[in-house]
């Protein structure tokens, strides 16, 4: 029963071991591309056992350190997803360019694995494990480009800051566990009320809340999001400003909800100020950016504030709403760094706004793809982004929170602008001595998948999602209210 | 009755069908403009069907579809027409052909992409007609915004488009992010988006017991349409976009959109509230059509003295709608067709002008009807439908607008006519400018020694039917009052159950019929 109730991340770890192991057997010259296709059955696997998960009875396992129910599996299906299109798009992407591509799928399975135990760990030392995992292995594969100035700088960056703020969690959790006892959450929430020191509940509370801000990169704490997403590979931007931003936001979302119910009303104001910090700060810096990624960068960190905006709602129909914003921003994200993968190339040709210019007249259906997922991150209707938008802001609005809803929709007006600029860019002429440059490698079958997985999700997010809400309302019922 | 109730799905979803296939076929010669033709060609056909079949005697919503969308929150795929959302839904089919035919030319690079957004606008405007769910209508109000958009930045006509583009992005989506917060609150209170039940309990006084949430809901709904029609104060980004927009874009660009919104939803929803700022509005409209007129006095470029007119004509429309009464209202509604047709015709002959002589300056042009008779016929038919004579569309409905105004409000409307004077003015003026005395100087772009052929058989087929729609709404206007009135008169009696009738309410059908020319020889 516990292993079953861990199967998913067995699976991948397995599979990223034997990727490992298989690496080394193979001839230097030769395509990594078998490892890749493994990996991604692996990643297949996994998600079909959680799927499996769904019809299990909630419960715990590993001496209450994991719980496995509807909210977990919600965003295993998520961090699945997001990895199989991120493995199915990068799997040209470092043909003939890095030396060591086998480790590179073994890195993205472990760090998945770390992510999937963050979602479904109910003890905070598992959370911090699982943040580990997941974290170690991002940092590494930021600076896959190897031998690129860039890149290294930022997996470096990434890895000092990532620490700084790691310590901070662990403080949070050495504390809290000195306040009351435990570090389970159950726990947790049973000593607050019978706490002897309730300043250091606070401060512990305070602390966890910066580590995990790092990890969804919510302003103040976003310092580190536009050098890092500059540098690092673009497919590995892609998994980094989905997946382990879902993984922190459900460990967010449960240990608010599940080990500091009683000081809602101290959390609920920081998540405020943090929804509008980070919104503003997010759009306001995109306007300013000329390289893509940077821009892209900024309005990760604006749609992190989008997401606690639904969180402030602090009812069901709130954690619905984060779950569901969560898979439509990582349906029309990954998709935006799928096509950026594709037409810029391992050197990164394409850097600045100017340079995606005549886009469209070479690559038609890439830059179709691509607009249709800026339109999406503006929010225009029959699309997720809309959708999404939609609840997290009448979630709030149903909660009573009418200023921030129109501070947010105000921030969704500053957004489009660098959106478009963006947009209009790719459909203006472009001078012919560029054309070479944009011409670039011809789409293969493996991201052409992704990319229709990603063109696909993000439409039917935004015109069917009465699949995944009931997913989400499913989730936000079974693991958190029902307490 | 099948047909009935698929018909409006059809309408709606042709053109983007059209759209879909149009992306899939190769751009090769003149593939995109006939396939756009047949697309829109079908697209009028099937709106056709609305009028023919529509039953004028029950009035009230008909071709109704309604179906569930999602359960929680509760949207509904609803979507019917009635006597108000009829003329415009087929309006918009009629100009759809006119435009690809008169972009037939002018858009000879990326025409796959043009006819493509060409197409999806189409569908965004068939759907904020016809839907009557808010969420599906403000799917539909935004979706409109992007082709637009992206019309106007890509295929504008200056190095000036992006911004022209981007600001007429920002003005409409900023105040429709409000529309969206008014819309989540109605939903929050009432826990339907559903327009017809909306309005019932609007008119039960069911929808907030707080008169002031419900008067700042309401105004969040009035500035978002206000600012797309746009009313006197949100104009900023209409003379750059449409001096921009190619002329198949700025045909559409302005009016009906807004103005129906307002008609159907700040009415419907928020009758009393409506009452309330309705002094404010006669007066924006008002001094929009003063305002409109002067700065169109003092244009040498055309298509900015077409951006001030159409400002002009589309306050005419705010006053008479803002007037509460039938005449008022009809001669509202009206309007608005009038201005698609006649503005939309005049946008196509300086397009057409622009084709042959590369400027819109009035400085550079002169003399013109001595070589191209065809052209100054038609223009001149336009101008006067345009300053409204007698006879012509233009007339009715200002006439109607007018005598609908001015009992309850005489110092504006009395301003408002000062317009009219203006407004034959700055077209008269322009007409004289362009067509008649020296020839101009001839502009630098051209050749010397090059040919400039009159209208040719393309141009005169697109511009014939504009031409004879102008003279029929003009003497036969019961034809398409019969289904208007019936929407007017349930608009002018709505607000009376929420306050006191303001003014004495006037018959439409006695001034329907334009035979009261002495009572506008102000002109």
């Amino acid at each position: 029963m516990n292993l079953l109730r861990l199967l998913p991340e067995v699976i991948l770890t397995l599979t990223g071991v034997l990727v490992m192991l298989a690496e080394p057997l193979l001839a230097p010259g030769k395509s990594r591309k078998p490892l890749g296709w493994f990996a991604i059955s692996g990643t297949l696997y996994a998600a079909v056992a959680s799927m499996c998960q769904l019809h299990q009875p909630v419960g715990t396992a590993f001496y209450g350190m994991v719980q496995v129910d509807a909210f977990s599996v919600f965003f295993h299906l998520l961090i699945c997803s997001v990895v199989l299109v991120t493995l199915l798009s990068s799997l040209d992407y470092f043909e003939g360019f890095a030396t060591h591509a086998g480790e590179y799928f073994a890195l993205v399975l472990f760090a998945a694995t770390g992510m999937m135990l963050m979602t479904c760990s109910v003890e905070l030392l598992m959370v911090f494990i699982g943040l580990e995992i997941s974290s170690i292995a991002t940092y590494i594969m930021a600076g896959f480009r190897k031998g690129k100035g860039a890149s290294a700088e930022s997996a470096l960056k990434y890895f000092l800051l990532g620490s700084f703020a790691t310590a901070f969690f662990l403080y949070g959790v050495a504390l809290i566990f000195g306040a009351t006892g435990s570090t389970s959450f159950s726990g947790i929430a049973a000593g607050i009320p019978n706490s002897q020191t309730p300043l250091l509940v606070v401060a512990s509370l305070g602390m966890v809340l910066v580590g995990l801000g790092f990890k969804v990169s919510a302003a103040p704490f976003h310092v580190w999001t536009p050098d890092v997403y500059q540098g690092a590979p673009s497919p590995v931007v892609g998994l980094m400003s989905t997946a382990p931003k879902a993984a922190a936001f459900a460990v967010l979302l449960r240990v608010t909800y599940m080990a500091f119910p009683t000081l809602q009303h101290r959390w609920a104001i920081l998540i405020w100020v943090l929804a509008v910090l980070s919104m503003f700060t997010g759009n306001l810096c995109a306007l300013l950016q000329r390289d893509a990624k940077r821009m892209l960068a900024y309005s990760s960190i604006a749609h992190a504030g989008y997401l606690l905006v639904a969180f402030t709602a602090l009812r069901a129909d709130g954690i619905a709403a984060a779950c569901f914003y969560s898979a439509a921003y990582a349906a029309m994200n990954v998709g935006a760094f799928v096509v950026l993968t594709q037409v810029a190339g391992v050197e990164e040709k394409l850097r600045n706004l100017e340079d995606f210019a005549g886009l469209a007249q070479q690559r038609p259906v890439l830059s179709a793809a691509l607009a249709f997922f800026l339109l999406s991150m503006i929010g225009i209707p029959f699309t997720a982004g809309f959708f999404g938008k939609f609840y997290v802001f009448s979630a709030a609005l149903h909660a009573g929170h009418l200023w921030l809803v129109i501070l947010g929709l105000l921030n969704s007006g500053i957004a489009c602008y660098y959106y478009l600029r963006f947009l209009v860019n790719i459909y203006s002429p472009a001078p012919a001595s560029k054309a070479e440059a944009l011409r670039g490698k011809p789409v293969t079958i493996a991201t052409g998948i992704a990319l229709a997985l990603c063109v696909a999700a993000t439409l039917a997010l935004g015109i069917v999602p009465g699949c995944v809400l009931h997913l989400a309302g499913r989730a936000a019922a079974t693991s958190l209210l029902a307490r | 009755m099948q047909m009935n109730s698929m018909i409006l799905t059809l309408i709606l979803f042709v053109p983007l069908a059209g759209a879909v296939v149009l992306a899939l076929l190769p751009d090769r010669g003149k593939t995109m403009q006939w396939g756009a033709l047949a697309v829109t060609l079908l697209t009028l056909l099937l709106t056709l069907h609305l009028p023919y079949w529509y039953n004028y005697t029950a009035g009230g919503m008909q071709f109704v579809s309604n179906h569930q969308w999602l359960a929680a929150p509760a949207i509904r795929y609803h979507i019917g027409v009635d006597g108000l959302s009829m003329w415009l839904i087929v309006l918009t089919g009629v100009l759809a052909p006119l435009g690809v035919l008169a972009s037939w030319k002018a858009i000879d690079t990326r025409s796959k992409e043009f006819y493509v957004l060409f197409l999806v606008q189409q569908t965004a405007m068939l759907g904020v007609f016809a839907a009557l769910d808010l969420f599906l209508y403000y799917g539909f109000w935004e979706l409109s915004l992007v082709p637009m958009t992206l019309l106007i930045a890509v295929f504008g006509r200056t190095e000036n488009r992006r911004r022209a583009a981007m600001k007429y992005f920002l003005y409409t989506f900023l105040t429709s992010a409000l529309l969206l917060v008014a819309i989540l609150w109605l939903y929050s209170r009432t826990g339907s988006f559903d327009f017809t039940v909306l309005s019932q309990l609007a008119a039960a006084h069911q929808i907030s017991p707080s008169s002031q949430a419900l008067w700042i809901a309401s105004l969040a709904f009035l500035l978002a349409f206000a600012t797309k029609v746009p009313v006197f104060p949100l104009h900023g980004w209409l003379s750059d976009a449409i001096s921009e927009a190619p002329t198949a874009a700025a045909m559409v660009l302005a009016g009906k959109l807004g103005l129906y919104s307002i008609l159907r939803f700040s009415l419907g929803i928020f009758p009393a509230e409506s009452h309330r700022i309705a002094p404010l509005m006669i007066a924006l409209g008002a001094i929009g059509v003063l305002y409109g007129s002067s700065i169109a006095l003092v244009q040498t470029d055309l298509k900015r003295l077409a951006a001030y007119s159409t400002l002009g004509h589309l306050s005419f429309c705010v006053l008479g709608i803002f007037s509460f009464t039938i005449a008022g209202l009809d001669g509202g509604i009206y309007q608005i067709l009038n201005h698609g047709i006649s503005g939309g015709a005049i946008l196509m002959l300086m397009g057409m002008l622009y084709e042959r002589y590369r400027t819109y300056d009035m400085r550079d042009l002169g003399g013109i009807a001595q070589k191209m008779p065809w052209m100054v016929t038609l223009f001149v038919i336009t101008t006067l439908s345009l300053i409204g004579l007698p006879m012509f569309n233009g007339f009715v409905g200002e006439f109607l607008i007018l005598s609908g105004t001015f009992p309850a409000h005489e110092r504006w409307t009395a301003a408002a006519t000062l317009g009219v004077i203006l407004g034959a003015a700055y077209m008269l003026w322009m007409v004289q400018r362009v067509f008649y005395g020296n020839l101009g100087p001839k502009p630098k772009a051209l050749a010397s020694g090059i040919v400039l052929p009159d209208l040719g058989v393309r141009e005169q087929m697109s511009l014939w039917p504009m031409a004879a729609l102008m003279l029929l709404m003009g003497i036969a206007s019961p034809f398409w009052m019969r289904a208007i009135d019936l929407s007017g008169t349930v608009l002018a009696g709505k607000p009376a159950a929420a306050a006191a009738p303001r003014v004495v309410v006037l018959s439409s059908a006695t001034f329907a019929a334009p035979d009261a020319d002495t009572m506008k020889g102000g002109k």
